[in-house]
Order: structure tokens, then sequence, then C-alpha cells
């Protein structure tokens, strides 16, 4: 009995290490998604573009589903900007828009983005995109 | 010793002119008069700035909007950027 208690410790320190690992090859895929392929294609036809405000636009009137992709994504940011702008001391706002300064920074050549004004859209080339003076 | 006579919250009244003495009368009624017609003015305008007033009092119909979007200060901007690539990196299913 002196001998099987540790026994029985190690066993069940192991099988709850492999379930631990089990649950990290389901997880790890999730956090680490990339992006879903309707949503890649949607910023490569200019479906989709990056807004100066930090969220997802529509340079051309979007179709039902594009437009339901666009609004899942939209919440799905402004949840983590809440997140992150809470753990910051700044508004949503504040920090969706230095988001959307980076997002528009990371667009690659042939998606759209809102141009400083507010309300037209450009087409990204090689060149750096236009951006609101308050951007770094 | 000069003549005193109450004057309520005036000067002393010494001089003829000032205890209506002679001319003083035509010049104190005179002085009356003017300032009567100043007061029937005053009275007149003063209940046109009333009627003005009660006119001009309204609520505004419309909310005030304050556009949120210009008060994001390039302070707060450069303060946020680092913290913001990186959620934008350890996001990049939904950016």
């Amino acid at each position: 009995m002196l001998h099987s208690a540790p026994r029985i410790e190690r066993s069940a320190l192991a099988r709850a290490g492999w379930a631990a690992l089990a649950a990290l090859a389901l997880i790890a895929p999730a956090s680490a998604q990339q992006r879903d392929p309707a949503y890649s294609a949607a910023r490569a036809s200019g479906q989709v573009g990056e807004k100066v405000d930090g969220y997802l636009g529509f340079p051309v009137p979007p179709s039902a589903e594009t437009r339901r992709l666009a609004d899942d994504i939209n919440i799905k940011r402004k949840a983590v900007y809440a997140e992150r702008a809470d753990a910051n001391g700044a508004t949503i706002e504040e920090y969706a828009f230095s988001a959307g300064c980076q997002a528009i920074s990371r667009t690659v050549s042939g998606e759209k983005y809102q141009a400083p004004d507010g309300r037209s859209w450009l087409t990204r080339t090689a060149a750096e995109p236009q951006r609101d003076p308050r951007c770094l | 010793m000069t003549a005193q006579q109450l004057t309520n919250r005036a000067r002393a009244a010494t001089s003829p002119v000032m205890q209506g003495i002679g001319s003083g009368k035509r010049w104190l009624w005179r002085q009356a008069g003017w300032s009567g017609a100043v007061a029937k003015g005053m009275m007149l305008f003063g209940g046109m700035m009333t009627t003005a007033g009660c006119v001009s009092v309204n609520a505004p119909d419309k909310p005030i909007v304050i556009e949120l979007n210009i008060n994001i200060k390039q302070e707060v901007v450069y303060r946020l950027a680092a913290d913001a690539g990186n959620t934008i990196k350890d996001n990049p299913d939904i950016f």
C-alpha cells in the first residue's frame, strides 16, 4: 500500500498531463486561427476594406453574405478592443482608432482601405497608405 | 453759516439752485421732465426685452451630438500603438 500510493499519484499525474496536452492540441489551432477563406477572398476582391475607425467597411454595396461576415468580425474586433482598451485605461474608440492605423498599414496591394477623410476608399499599392496624421 | 435742508441722500442743499430758488426751479422741472422721458423709454425698452426673452426661450429639438472621433489625441494613439500592434498579431483570424 505504501508503494502503490505514489504510483497511483504518478499515473494520475501522467493522465492529467496527457489530457492537458490533448486540450492544448484542440485549443491551439483555434487561438492561432488564420483568416476564414471567405474573409480573405472578400478582402482581396475589395468587397470589404479597413476603415479609419478600426473596423471593416464596405467600399461597394455588400451582399448579405459579405455583410454578415464583416459584422461578425467587427463584433469580435470590438470585444477585443474593449478588453484591451480597459487594460490600457483608454476608451474603445481610442483603442480601435489606434488599431485601425496599423490595420491600414498592414493591408497588402489590391486591398481597400478608407482614406483619412473617413469617407472615400483607396486601393493599397506598393506605396505607403494614406493615413490620418495622428497615426504613427 | 449756510442754511441746510434735508435732501434725502443727496448732498446738502447749499446753493440757491439746489434749494429750488430762482431759475433753479425751471432747471429742476426740466430735469424732472427729461428723466421722466428717459424712465418711460427705459420701461418701454425693458418691456421689449422681456417679450423678446420670452419668445427666444425654446429647448433645442435635436439632441446635441458630440463627434468623439475628433477628440482622439495623437498622444493616446502613440501610447496604444504597441499594444494595438500585438492585438492584431494575436488575432490573425479577425484582422
